[in-house]
């Protein structure tokens, strides 16, 4: 049986990992090659590494970061971040990463959906959305980092990604992120249940039933996390005995 | 040496890691020399099935491969590789593969998620070498949207479910499959790689 997945996810910043709160006040973590090392030790699924500068210059390290991660570790690894164009995608996949991430440059430019879907395959081509609640049951999608509302449906720009050839949909909700009370159901019900590719939540995991709940009551296929697990207030051996005693697949 | 036919198709680095890391000299290529004085060769791959026998005609791979196969070296495809060792593909329309194992490849069923992605667990059907310290359930990692749908039942050695049974590990002499990343299945893809590493001479 296809088992949910746990998804660890870093913030790049530099060549180090970094955590903010809200998309603020960022702080050092860890070194990235040496984290993805212990996730992939520890019993991750897949892991994602997200470049948060994506400035022109420091572009070499990061891909450094990325092909040094590949040749440490065995399992998936998607890579976001400042992916504008074919040609991004075309460096991050020569690197190692499996899949890519794309955002804002989605919204701004849906064409880079279907062409990169075309000529890498839909299975690596994941469309990240940054949600917002603007009103009961109705949620935007917003861009730069959290800061642009773009007045488009979150749900209905699912559906078109899915349509457009994205393979995977992340569900970030700016709402609930870095509040450690739990990811947002609601959204990520309300999108798993309006596409049929794999739905991953993102924003608001703080502990083991946050991300029992969402696997099940939301449909989630995959729960991501970020500093819950850099500063191991989540253990991933122990979660996932935890979702194997409340009757959820995992792999173990 | 075992030869990784490079015909531009995504993350096939992480191959050559996995390869490495297990002591497997593997280099990338689409020369056709090369090819030949490899002792197994690895037919990876994601993306299109049309697109892929499209590049690989253009380097005339088709061709060297069918001779080299013949020969009894081994090969072993991933994925949408696997899917090319079969006569025809209905992906985007139809396209005939390299037609070295008897079958089609067809969508997944629309009545589950598509791709199928993520980890899931193998049922062994036959005993084989390639299974060699490899758990009944063992968790690998898929990531497709097409999967091979008629078969030889002998060819069958490994299946998971997922909207019925998609073959896993498929087997015909030295012609061998998986549908999943053995480079992306932790322990044990690396042991999967070691045991088709044992084949070669």
């Amino acid at each position: 049986m296809l088992a949910k997945r746990i998804i660890p996810c870093m913030d790049v910043d530099k060549g180090r990992v970094v955590k903010g709160h809200k998309f603020r006040n960022i702080r050092d973590v860890a070194d990235p090659v040496e984290l993805a090392k212990r996730y992939n030790e520890e019993g991750a699924d897949e892991l994602v590494f997200y470049d948060i500068t994506a400035s022109h210059e420091n572009r070499p390290i990061f891909l450094d970061i990325v092909e040094k991660t590949a040749a440490e570790i065995d399992i998936p690894f998607t890579v976001g971040g400042g992916i504008r164009s074919i040609r991004d995608i075309h460096q991050i996949l020569r690197a190692g990463a499996d899949k890519v991430s794309i955002n804002s440059a989605a919204v701004q430019n849906p064409a880079l959906i279907s062409e990169s879907a075309i000529k890498f395959g839909s299975q690596c081509i994941v469309l990240s959305i940054d949600a917002k609640q603007t009103g009961p049951q109705k949620w935007h999608v917003f861009i730069k980092g959290g800061r642009e509302d773009t007045s488009l449906d979150a749900i209905e720009w699912a559906k078109q990604g899915e349509h457009l050839g994205a393979g995977e949909i992340v569900v970030n909700a700016i709402d609930t992120d870095g509040d450690k009370n739990g990811y947002h159901l609601e959204l990520t019900k309300a999108i798993a249940g309006n596409v049929n590719v794999p739905v991953v939540a993102s924003g608001g995991a703080g502990s083991d039933s946050h991300i029992a709940e969402v696997l099940t009551k939301a449909d989630a296929d995959a729960a991501l996390a970020a500093s819950v697990f850099h500063y191991n207030k989540i253990q991933i051996p122990e979660l996932k005995d935890y979702l194997n005693q409340n009757g959820i697949t995992v792999r173990r | 040496m075992i030869a990784i036919i490079d015909y531009g198709a995504g993350n096939i680095k992480s191959l050559q890691f996995a390869l490495t890391k297990i002591g497997l000299d593997a280099q990338l290529t689409t020369d056709p020399d090369i090819i030949r004085q490899s002792t197994g060769m690895i037919l990876p791959g994601v993306g299109a099935f049309r697109d892929a026998m499209n590049t690989l005609t253009e380097f005339d791979l088709p061709e060297v491969l069918r001779q080299e196969t013949s020969k009894g070296k081994p090969l072993l495809g991933i994925c949408l590789g696997m899917q090319l060792l079969y006569d025809k593909s209905y992906e985007d329309g139809e396209s005939d593969g390299l037609e070295l194992l008897r079958g089609e490849v067809s969508r997944i069923d629309h009545s589950v998620k598509v791709p199928h992605m993520g980890w899931n667990t193998l049922t062994h059907h036959n005993e084989d070498s390639l299974l060699n310290n490899i758990a009944d359930n063992a968790y690998v990692y898929f990531v497709h949207s097409y999967a091979v749908s008629s078969y030889i039942p002998d060819d069958l050695i490994s299946s998971t479910q997922y909207a019925g049974t998609v073959p896993a590990i498929v087997r015909k002499d030295n012609l061998m499959g998986m549908q999943f990343h053995p480079e992306k299945s932790g322990a044990v893809g690396i042991q999967l790689l070691q045991n088709f590493g044992a084949m070669l001479s």
